[in-house]
Parts: structure tokens; C-alpha cells; sequence
């Protein structure tokens, strides 16, 4: 009997191992880059905090759509856009402080309404393949916003700003100063516990998102995105409105990666005006998928935990780097490898383990 | 509504449907009263699917062109338009495939789309799509529904892991929850039921037919029409043969009217001549990983040039046995042929070993869909053996596909097989259920195997070419002395074509039985009782 109870329990510890490889693996490599980081506690600690300020609320917008089936969505991009959208205007009108920050979110909240149902009706075009659909799409959009603010700035659209638009009075510059904005929400709250800066401000406000998405998944949409999610065909057949549920994820997403990249580039203080947006989707994604999550199933603390493992690997992997191989350059170059090879890793690593599932299944059943 | 006694819940006129120029429905009407059990009955692609999709309003029907004819409801002309309609309306519709989600409870899936809400404040400010599910009330009704159909299992556990009978119950429990529920329709409810569940559900919708709820049910299964149907409409090729009331009714008329052929029952037809116990296949200790089949521990032996059977209820793990030596499901043990090892979890070697199976889920794994009949008949013995290929410009390790060859061997087996087709290059989705089957055996046949596993050949075909397909199988065996080993949920079947029928209770074999022992072994043996067998249990 004790036997059976030992024998449970191991099988019990190995299906919990297995079931979180990939967070634990990361870990484990967070673990020995802050060792060969040599970096301090405390500075590491900061800095964590900081990008959790950073880029958690990005994170956590991928939620939705991976509850109603949409998998990982990489046009989290276009809302970025969307976004930025709001803080170029915020900037052409030179209003700033708190008031501005909220009232780019204000401005970026019809772009992003627009662009996410666009988005939307697209995907509801490709089911299935809404990964790839997404990914493309986002290249596509950063073709189309160089356009507008290359092109369309100083000659359709009447801003003649010198401080943001090139010399030529056409397009807009490279590099656009937000500090008027900067640290507008971090430091509406802030406080200090031993030698952590911690800006409550932005937590309570990702704390809001978090609970917000707690919230909308035990409604009545939460339960057809959920519903939707599983199969879309028998969510059809009781009448659910598929097409039109799956809209609604992907355009609260957008609206929410809008949001985030504001506080993403409050933080920052300078917009990269076509560059800022790139990697939005690939980090979120990434950092989700380090938290285990996968491409059907995401939680929030999944967003939580990836986030912070994956901004540790980035804070130490170039002191990890230059202190392992001589080479600040070598450093430099893992941290972008990371990203992707992450992304890779840990979709990997997810079939391998639905892979290890069915057979303890097996087992288990042999067993009886 | 107080009239609704006399009038019909459904009335159906002159109903026709085309698909891609393919007259499916020639101007059926029918008609069902209240608290009536209607029993349609038809073969495979007489056009029953197609009339029950129509009257839920699937878009299946409405993507391919819509239909012509009139449907009056509780005497009103409507347009159904989606099933959001048809539910509306009051039809429900338990699906022949369940329409259930695995990963809900019982409770969220009876409640599906139907869910009870409360408000927050969020909803009263954003609408009611915000509002809160009450899950406490949710699972009341669940259980409610639940206990109306005499079932007794918790109404919070998920879905994924019931057994495929209890499934079955969880859709009846959804459309009986439905409040304004008038008409349900069963689509062959009892298709993957064992026969005690099978009785339940029967006894289910007597019950719900008492209580003034129309009922329209499909099946293959003649005798369940006769235990329960008030009225029967029986349709061919399209076309309404006849209704009559259940009194006037017989097995064999509704089967006569059905293939409008006088049917011969399969019997048992061939005298064998010596008995052969050179053991050509040896399982040992097989464990299978299949779900809601699993097999836990089979040791059995084949004979040469036998047809073995391989019977028992559904969900004891008959099927999980070809599926799991054939390499289809995670499979553990040992599996011996003419004394040499099988390697396991590998399909391609156990084709290689002279094994061919024909799957029981033809369109998934049986078929690829999309291909032509000819290829799909040749594909196997392309990969496996490397027929069919030609090298180019005489180059041996480039192959090309060699069309006139793979043309020839369809052609060859579609005359043989008699595959009802517009021609080789005919898309195999387009085919009915018996043709495709006729598919999935040439397409073994091809690989020329020394033994042949076969699984539920004969469900979902009509009755005229199930005939056929027994047929051909006892052929192979005496002509070409191919060794069968054919798992079925049919015992009549079985025990009409095989030499040797196995029974398979709880993963494990029970017990071998000849064709001709009692009824009652075959009773003990599937119900797990034979080995602790006791008089009283005998019935």
C-alpha cells in the first residue's frame, strides 16, 4: 500500500516536471546566466520589475485570442500601430504629462477598433491558419504605415512640426522624443522598497487588465470564446456566432496591444517611429510561450512567469556573453538568437510533452 | 397553440435538393403530429442526412445552392435559415456525430449557447453579452435533465473523458433542457450505442413523446423502428417509397421497400473443409492506447486461412485490437507472425509483414478524400511496396507515378468490386458510404496481404451492399485463402461468415466461441459474465 502511495506520488512529481518543461528549462537557463552574468541581485531585480512594467500588459493581451482558438496572435503589430498612432498625435499637439498618456490611449482606441476587425475579417477568412495569417499580416501593415508617415505626413496630412518631421517637410523622423509622456504613468504612484522602484500606478493598471480578463472569460462571451475555442463547428450548430465571437477576441487584443505599446513607450520615452512596433508580436509571443504557454491554451499566469523569465534571459544574456566568451558582441548576439530560438524551442518542447502526455496516459491505463 | 393536438409540429412538401447537378431529394413531404415518433428510414444516400440538414437549417445546404419546397411549422409557412433558427423555432437535433466539446463539463455542455446569465454591472453599461454565467443554476437544470433520462453521473465532470454512450445521453439531456423544445430530431442515435444503451435511449424518447414532443428518428436499425415508431417513412434514392403506420410494418417490408429488392439474409453458406490450427498471427499481452477502446492485456491466436471475428459492445475495446497491431493507436506487447516478431507503433512495417487493414473510420483514416478513386486504391501498395512507379528515363532511383497501371488496377477493381462511380478519376468525398467502403478494401486488397483485418465493414452501408461486402470477404477466404480477422459490432454478421468469434469484455479477450453456439453464451460472454457464470444470470 505504501509502495502504491510512493509510486503515485513520484508519477505525480514527474506528470508536474513534465508538465511545466518548458518554464522549468527556462529557468534553469535564467539561473546560470545570472551567475555568469555577475550581475547584482538588486540591479536585476530592478530591471525585471521595470520591463514587467514594460511589457506585461502587451503579454497579457495574447490571452484572448488563444481562449477562442485563434492561436498566438501575431498582428499584436497593428495594434501597436494603433497605438502609436496616439502618441504621434499627442505629440504633434504637445500635450503631456498623465492627461496626454490617456488621452493617446483615447485617440489610438478607434484605430485600433478598426484595425482589429479588419484583422478579424481576414482571419475569419483563413481559419486554421491564423498564426501565419497574423505574422504575414503584421509585415504587411508596417509596409502600409511607412507609407502614411514616410509619405502621406507633410503632404496629405497636413503636420509641419520640425521636431518631428525630416528636414525635407515630408515623413516623419526616425526617432521621436517622448518625454513629455515619459515615466507619466510610472511615476504617478511610485514607490521605493529597499531600493526597488516599484511604479504602482502601471501594476494597478495591468492588475485592472488582469482581472478584466478573468472577468470577460466567466461572461457569457468568455464562455462562446471558450466554446468557439474547442470546436468551432459545434459552437455553430448551438448557434453561437463564430465568425462574429472570433472578431470580438481579436479586436479586444488589438485594443489591448494599442494600450500596452503606449505604456510600453511611456517607459521608453522615445518613439523608434518605424521600428518601435516590429518586434511587439514576437516578444509577446515568446515570452508567453516561456511561460508555458502554448498555442491553444494560455493563462495568465502563463504571461506573468514567461514575462519575467524571458526579460531576465534579455537583462543578463549580454553580460552572460561578454563574461563567458570575451565578446560584448557574442552577447549581443544570443540576446536576439534567444528570442527566436525561444519561440522554436518552446513550441517544440509543447509537442514533446502532449507527446509525453498520451503515453503516461497509456501507462497509466496498462497499469490498471 | 391549444390546437397544435390535431394539426402537424412539422409539415414537409415537395422538399428537392440538388448537390453539384446531383438530384438528392425528389420532392419528399412528410409530416409529424405531436407526441408522434416518426421513423425514417432509408439506405445510405437516400437523401435522409440531407432532409435533416434542411429542416435544422445547416449551412451546408445553404453554401450549396439552398433547396425548393415549402416547410410549414405548427401550420405557419417558415424559412429556416441557420440552426440558430431551427432552435428558435423549437427543433432540436441530437447529431449523429456528438456535437459535444470535450474539454466543458457536462453542465456547460448541456447549457451550450444557453447558458443562464446574471447581471454586473459591466453588462448593464456594455449589454448583455458581459453578463455573468450563474453556474450554480446551470448545473441545477443539468441535473434535472439528467435525472429525466434516468442518468446518474455528476453534471460537473468534463466531457473528454465519458464513456461514448453517456455522450450520447449528454445531447438528449441538452435538447430536453431546451424549454420550447416541439420537435427533436434523432439522427441514428443509437449507431455507436451497445445494445442495453441502445434500449435506454429508445425507452428516452418514448418518454419524451409522451410528454407532446414530435419526434423524427433516423436509423439503420429495423427493429428499433418497430419498438418504437408511431408512423414510418421509408426513402430511396431521393424519393419517398412510402409511409405506413407501425402496425402495417415488418422488418421485411420496411427492408423490402428500402432496397426495393427482396433481401437475403447473410448466412452462413459455405461448409469448410478441414480445420486448420497452424497459428499464422500471435498476440501476446497487447495493450493498446485507443480512446474509448482501450485494450488491456489480449492474447490471441490466428489460424491460417481462417476468418476469425472479434466481437463485444462498444467501448470494451474490440476495435482498439486491429488499430493498435496495425500501428494506428500506441500499442504495447508482442505481436508474432509465421513466429517472427511485428514491430509495434509502425504501420508501414506491419504492411511490409503482409498485414492490411480496412479501418472502421473510413473517412478519416480509410480515404483521402480529396483524391481520385484510382489513386486512393493504389496508394498503399505504392508506398509500401513500390507498385504502380516507373523509373524515368531509366533512371531506378527517380520514380515517377505510372498512370496507365494505377488507371488499369481501378478500373480492375471497380468492375470487380462493383464501385458505383461516374469513373476512376471520381473524387472519393462524392461517393456514399457502402462505395467508399468498397474503396477502403481494394485499396487493401492491392497490397495482396496475407492477412486482412477488417473493422465494422459493414456500418453505415445499406443493406444491399453489406451483402456484398460479406460476400466478398468469404470469397477471398475460400478462393485465395486469405486470412481474415474481422472486428464487428454486428454478432449476426460474425457469426454468419466466421469460423472463430472472439469477445472482447474490459480490454481483454473473454472468451472464443464457434459460430454456433447459443445465443446465450454470446449474451454471458459480451456482458462479461461467462466466466463467472451463474444460473440466475442467465436470463
Amino acid at each position: 500500500m505504501n509502495e502504491m502511495k510512493a509510486m503515485f506520488s513520484k508519477k505525480t512529481l514527474i506528470k508536474l516536471v513534465r508538465s511545466n518543461m518548458v518554464p522549468m528549462l527556462f529557468f534553469v537557463i535564467c539561473l546560470g546566466g545570472v551567475v555568469a552574468s555577475k550581475l547584482s541581485f538588486l540591479y536585476i531585480v530592478n530591471e525585471i520589475v521595470n520591463r514587467l512594467d514594460r511589457n506585461l500588459f502587451l503579454v497579457l493581451s495574447l490571452i484572448i485570442p488563444v481562449v477562442a482558438g485563434m492561436g498566438l496572435n501575431f498582428a499584436l503589430v497593428i495594434g501597436a500601430m494603433a497605438g502609436q498612432i496616439g502618441l504621434i498625435a499627442i505629440k504633434v499637439w504637445n500635450i503631456g504629462g498623465i492627461s496626454g498618456l490617456f488621452l493617446a490611449m483615447l485617440i489610438s482606441v478607434p484605430f485600433a477598433l478598426v484595425f482589429g476587425y479588419a484583422t478579424g475579417i481576414l482571419l475569419n477568412k483563413t481559419k486554421g491558419k491564423e498564426m501565419i495569417t497574423s505574422l504575414i499580416l503584421g509585415f504587411f501593415a508596417m509596409g502600409l504605415y511607412q507609407l502614411v508617415f514616410l509619405l502621406f505626413i507633410g503632404t496629405i496630412i497636413p503636420i509641419k512640426n520640425p521636431e518631428i518631421v525630416l528636414p525635407g517637410g515630408v515623413g516623419l523622423k526616425n526617432a521621436i522624443d517622448l518625454s513629455l509622456i515619459q515615466y507619466a504613468l510610472d511615476n504617478l504612484l511610485s514607490v521605493n522598497i529597499m531600493g526597488i522602484k516599484i511604479p504602482l500606478a502601471s501594476f494597478i493598471l495591468i492588475g485592472l487588465l488582469c482581472l478584466f480578463t478573468e472577468f470577460i472569460l466567466k461572461t457569457k462571451i468568455g464562455q462562446d470564446f471558450r466554446a468557439v475555442g474547442q470546436d468551432m463547428h459545434v459552437a455553430e450548430v448551438a448557434g453561437i456566432d463564430v465568425d462574429r465571437t472570433r472578431l470580438v477576441a481579436i479586436t479586444i487584443s488589438t485594443l489591448l496591444a494599442a494600450w500596452g505599446q503606449i505604456i510600453f513607450l511611456q517607459n521608453i520615452g522615445t518613439l523608434q517611429t518605424y521600428s518601435s512596433h516590429e518586434q511587439v508580436g514576437m516578444f509577446a509571443v515568446a515570452a508567453i510561450l516561456v511561460g508555458g504557454a502554448s498555442v491553444t491554451k494560455a493563462t495568465i499566469s502563463n504571461a506573468i512567469i514567461g514575462t519575467i523569465l524571458f526579460h531576465t534571459l534579455f537583462i543578463v544574456s549580454p553580460n552572460a556573453g561578454k563574461n563567458l566568451f570575451g565578446d560584448p558582441q557574442i552577447g549581443e548576439f544570443f540576446r536576439s538568437f534567444v528570442a527566436y530560438g525561444v519561440i522554436a524551442l518552446s513550441l517544440a518542447l509543447h509537442a514533446i510533452q502532449k507527446n509525453f502526455d498520451t503515453n503516461i496516459k497509456a501507462e497509466s491505463a496498462e497499469l490498471k | 397553440m391549444g390546437e397544435t393536438k390535431n394539426t402537424y409540429i412539422i409539415e414537409l412538401k415537395e422538399i428537392e435538393k440538388e448537390y453539384y447537378g446531383n438530384k438528392v431529394l425528389k420532392g419528399v413531404s412528410l409530416a409529424v403530429k405531436q407526441g408522434e415518433i416518426h421513423a425514417l428510414v432509408g439506405e445510405n444516400g437516400a437523401g435522409k442526412s440531407t432532409l435533416m440538414n434542411i429542416i435544422f437549417g445547416m449551412p451546408v445546404i445553404f453554401n450549396t445552392g439552398g433547396f425548393s419546397g415549402e416547410i410549414f411549422f405548427e401550420g405557419r409557412p417558415v424559412e429556416i435559415k441557420s440552426p440558430r433558427e431551427a432552435m428558435e423555432l423549437g427543433i432540436g437535433m441530437v447529431h449523429q456525430e456528438f456535437m459535444l466539446l470535450p474539454g466543458f463539463t457536462i453542465t456547460e455542455n448541456i447549457k451550450l449557447n444557453r447558458e443562464i446569465l446574471k447581471d454586473n454591472i459591466a453588462s448593464k453599461i456594455f449589454g448583455p453579452k458581459l453578463k455573468t454565467l450563474d453556474v450554480a443554476a446551470m448545473r441545477k437544470d443539468a441535473k434535472k435533465a439528467l435525472n429525466e433520462l434516468g442518468m446518474n453521473v455528476d453534471e460537473w465532470l468534463p466531457v473528454a473523458g465519458l464513456p461514448v454512450g453517456y455522450m450520447q445521453f449528454v445531447e438528449i439531456a441538452r435538447e430536453i433542457d431546451k424549454k420550447n423544445v416541439k420537435l427533436l430530431i434523432f439522427d441514428e442515435p443509437t449507431a455507436v450505442l451497445a445494445e442495453s444503451e441502445a434500449e435506454k435511449l429508445l425507452d428516452a424518447m418514448k418518454m419524451l413523446a409522451a410528454k407532446g414532443i414530435g419526434i423524427l428518428f433516423i436509423t439503420h436499425r429495423l427493429n428499433e423502428v418497430l419498438a418504437v415508431a408511431d408512423n414510418i417513412t421509408v426513402l430511396r434514392d431521393g424519393e419517398k417509397v412510402g409511409t405506413m403506420r407501425k402496425e402495417e410494418a415488418s422488418i421485411e417490408k420496411m427492408a423490402q421497400m428500402m432496397v426495393g429488392r427482396k433481401i437475403e439474409r447473410v448466412e452462413k453458406s459455405k461448409g469448410r473443409v478441414e480445420k486448420n490450427t497452424e497459428v499464422i498471427l500471435s498476440i501476446r499481452n497487447l495493450y493498446v492506447d485507443m480512446p474509448g477502446e482501450q485494450v488491456k492485456g489480449v492474447n490471441l491466436d490466428v489460424y491460417r486461412g481462417e476468418i476469425l471475428g472479434i466481437g463485444g459492445l462498444a467501448g470494451q475495446g474490440k476495435i482498439g485490437i486491429a488499430n493498435g497491431i496495425m500501428g494506428l493507436y500506441r500499442a504495447k506487447g508482442e505481436v508474432y507472425k509465421n513466429g517472427k516478431k511485428i514491430e509495434l507503433n509502425n504501420p508501414r512495417k506491419a504492411m511490409e509483414n503482409g498485414l492490411a487493414f480496412v479501418s472502421e473510420d473510413r473517412r478519416g483514416v480509410g480515404l483521402m478524400l480529396d483524391e481520385s478513386i484510382e489513386l486512393n486504391i493504389a496508394i498503399g501498395a505504392m508506398q509500401v511496396k513500390g507498385m504502380f512507379l516507373k523509373p524515368l528515363l531509366g533512371l531506378n532511383w527517380i520514380k515517377l507515378l505510372d498512370e496507365r497501371k494505377v488507371r488499369e488496377n481501378a478500373l480492375k477493381y471497380i468492375k470487380e468490386l462493383d464501385i458505383r462511380c461516374t469513373g476512376p478519376t471520381q473524387k472519393t468525398r462524392q461517393l456514399s458510404g457502402g462505395n467508399q467502403q468498397k474503396v477502403c478494401i481494394a485499396k487493401a486488397l492491392v497490397l495482396e496481404p496475407d492477412i486482412l483485418f477488417v473493422s465494422e465493414p459493414t456500418r453505415g452501408i445499406d443493406i444491399g451492399a453489406k451483402k456484398l461486402v460479406l460476400d466478398l470477404l468469404v470469397k477471398l477466404n475460400v478462393e485465395k485463402g486469405m486470412t481474415i480477422v474481422m472486428t464487428s459490432s454486428e454478432l449476426g454478421e460474425l457469426r454468419s461468415i466466421c469460423d472463430r468469434i472472439a469477445i472482447v469484455y474490459d480490454g481483454k479477450i473473454e472468451g472464443i466461441l464457434s459460430p454456433q453456439d447459443s445465443d446465450t453464451d454470446f449474451g454471458l460472454m459480451m456482458a462479461g459474465e461467462y466466466k463467472s457464470h451463474s444460473r440466475e444470470e442467465a436470463l
